[in-house]
């Protein structure tokens, strides 16, 4: 067990190295950061001042092992737009994320789970195609355009509900909406499918036969058994939860850790980009082992090889 | 004759698949002795397995079933719910093919048995689970005690179904259906569940219905045997009988494709063909084509079954009633 979890801990290491190097030279690679912030007509000695100052000058490899050595010590850098460090800029961020994330995390599971596991429990039923329905429809349908449809109803029409924004409450309403319809949806088919595949397993009818009531066999037979792949699933959530809301808060205008991502790399701020980028792989590799580690513990089969 | 235990009469069964109505059942008669050992024997897919899920009301929605079976006064087709939970486990028990995946996987061999002692006889979880303890150990498993922490994937498909069978013992019932329990298991094993069924049977007055393909198998554990085909009992008779005077065809067949344990050594001939599916039979009889005494005749309507002795029946046209 102790193998299993240092050989898992050390793979998560070497995805998170990966995605920061990745990260480091797409970012180089893709344009020139001094052009992007200084204005377009400052003079070309301060534009060579600026470089020279964030270490542009120099080669690439060595701006790179520069940043892994100072990266080590816990120093990701400043930004180059308001010379903060960038891990205070990123973290400033975190609950704001949060605060949409969180609770449609919640929204997805207190949706998803009980419709998934309804319709199974009436398989080919008008509440089952219902559900598959809009089930298809949730996941199909990018977040940017379910974003703009909320808008559309609930602040242009109805004017209910401000569509951008984040004086107040209100204004978080329709990010978390936007955000766990697509994921309940996600987690609705998947509970159903985990649910109708533990209904067909002899098990099922064993326990019908030994005298059971329908109402036991499906809340001690079936639920412990469809829980295993559906918490999986609910684990790999968990990951998303700083990452997920790019595009919905770039399309509310909240300010997260997605819209100042969107903003940093427009600007080519480099550090602040690879220090989002670091959060993100860490949070999903992280989410990961959890998963991992839980599985193992939910999953009698996991625990014990045959005799 | 006394009252049978159970009495299934014309027994349908139609399976609603979403496009077309299959029957896989055409009219199923079979009573049971209290105490009796009755085998069902014929090939896959003859409805073996589907005529005690009936009887049990565990086909589920997709199940139309007809007819009767009659049970301590009761009519058990159309029964509430209820009824058939009050039946199933603690008057009629079932076990199955595939014992390691007729448990439950996420929970420890006791905790599986102390739910069937709690519900069946009204124990309490500790009285429960010393009860499972030694109801595995009357089921032949070393150690019981210890075995009872292990999970069903820990344990051999021999030792499962040695659970299961003490899991239908757990209800006291008065008729264990154990459909193919050694199928999937290998041979010495296969000879170990049966004679642990038989010692059961010896101290109790519990009936079984031992399904399986084997007529050899069916021969040497029960006193009686019903030979199914394509969804009929096509004879019904004491094993003694069905091998000094087998009046099927279809059950000469089966008789024909047994090894002898004794005697001269002979090839053995199995049927040609296969069992027709359900949406497709032919005219007539359904062994017609690939039966030896096959004639015209056979085509013109499904033969009824014929009472030839006491006790023995057939469906064949060629089955002359012996009984006045
Ligand atoms: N749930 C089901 N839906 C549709 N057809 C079924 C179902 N269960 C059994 N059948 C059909 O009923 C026939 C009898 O099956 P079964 O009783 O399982 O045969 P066996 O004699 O091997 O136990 C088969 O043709 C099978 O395909
Ligand atoms: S009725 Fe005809 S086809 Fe059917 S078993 Fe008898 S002889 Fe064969
Ligand atoms: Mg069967």
């Amino acid at each position: 067990m102790m193998r299993y979890l240092a050989g898992r801990l050390l793979r998560a290491l070497l995805t998170i190295f990966l995605v920061v190097t990745f990260a480091f030279f797409v970012l180089r690679l893709s344009g020139d950061p001094a052009l992007l912030i200084m204005s377009v007509d400052a003079p070309p000695e301060s534009v060579e001042a600026f470089r020279i100052s964030w270490g542009l000058d120099r080669p690439v490899w060595v701006q790179y092992l520069r940043y892994i050595v100072h990266a080590l010590t816990g120093d990701l850098g400043n930004s180059m737009r308001d010379g903060r460090p960038a891990l205070q800029l990123v973290l400033e961020r975190v609950p704001a994320t949060l605060a949409i994330t969180i609770p449609a995390f919640l929204l997805k599971i207190a949706i998803g789970v009980p419709a998934g596991i309804y319709a199974a429990l009436h398989r080919n039923s008008l509440a089952d195609r219902m559900t598959m329905l809009f089930s298809v429809a949730g996941f199909t349908m990018p977040s940017f355009v379910l974003a703009l449809l909320l808008v559309l109803v609930f602040s242009v029409q109805l004017g209910w509900l401000p569509s951008s924004g984040s004086e107040g409450m209100a204004n978080a309403i329709l990010p978390i909406v936007t955000l766990g319809a697509a994921g309940a949806a996600i987690l609705a088919r998947f509970t159903r499918s985990a649910m109708l595949e533990v209904l067909g397993q002899p098990y099922i009818r064993a326990a019908s036969a030994k005298g059971l009531t329908w109402r036991r066999v499906v809340t001690e037979h079936a639920l412990p058994n469809a829980a295993i792949p559906t918490t999986t699933i609910i684990g790999f959530m968990v990951g998303t939860l700083i990452a997920g809301a790019v595009v919905v808060e770039s399309v509310f205008a909240w300010p997260g850790i997605g819209r100042l991502l969107v903003i940093s790399v427009a600007n080519r701020d480099l550090a602040v980009v690879q220090t989002i980028l670091l959060f993100v792989a860490a949070t999903m590799v992280t989410a990961n082992i959890i998963v991992d580690l839980v599985y193992g513990w939910i999953d009698p089969r996991m625990r014990t090889s045959p005799r | 004759m006394t009252e049978p235990l159970i009495d299934i009469r014309n027994l349908t069964v139609d399976f609603d698949t979403g496009h077309r109505v299959v029957r896989a059942l055409h009219g199923i008669d079979l009573a049971i002795q209290s105490g009796e050992a009755v085998g069902l024997v014929g090939e896959s897919g003859s409805g073996k397995s589907v005529t005690w899920l009936a009887a049990l009301g565990l086909l589920g929605g997709r199940a139309r079933i007809g007819g009767e079976v009659r049970f301590e006064g009761h009519n058990l087709v159309g029964a509430p719910a209820s009824e058939l939970e009050a039946v199933r486990g603690a008057r009629i028990a079932m076990i199955f093919q595939d014992p390691s995946s007729s448990l439950n996987p996420v929970y420890r061999i006791g905790q599986q048995l102390a739910e069937a002692l709690q519900l069946h006889r009204g124990m309490t979880s500790g009285a429960a689970l010393a009860e499972a303890g030694r109801l595995l150990d009357r089921v032949g498993i070393a150690d019981a005690m210890r075995r009872l922490r292990d999970y069903p994937h820990e344990l051999s498909g021999g030792m499962n179904q040695r659970v299961m069978i003490a899991m239908a013992l757990a209800g006291q019932p008065q008729i264990l259906i154990a459909d193919e329990p050694t199928t999937a298991l290998d041979a010495t094993i296969q000879a170990q569940i049966l004679e642990l069924l038989q010692e059961i049977r010896r101290d109790s007055s519990m009936a079984l219905v031992l399904i399986s393909h084997d007529l050899g198998v069916v021969a040497e554990n029960t006193d009686r045997v019903c030979v199914m085909y394509a969804g009929r009992i096509v004879e019904d008779a004491p094993i003694a009988t069905i091998f000094e005077a087998p009046a099927h065809p279809y059950t000469s067949g089966l008789l024909a494709a047994l090894p002898e344990l004794e005697g001269p050594r002979r090839p053995l001939v199995a049927i040609p063909g296969v069992v027709p599916e359900p949406w497709n039979l032919p005219p007539g009889c359904s062994f017609a084509p690939r039966c030896t005494e096959f004639e015209a005749a056979c085509e013109a309507a499904v033969p009824p079954a014929v009472e030839l002795a006491r006790g023995h029946r057939a469906a064949c046209i060629h089955a002359r009633s012996g009984v006045a």
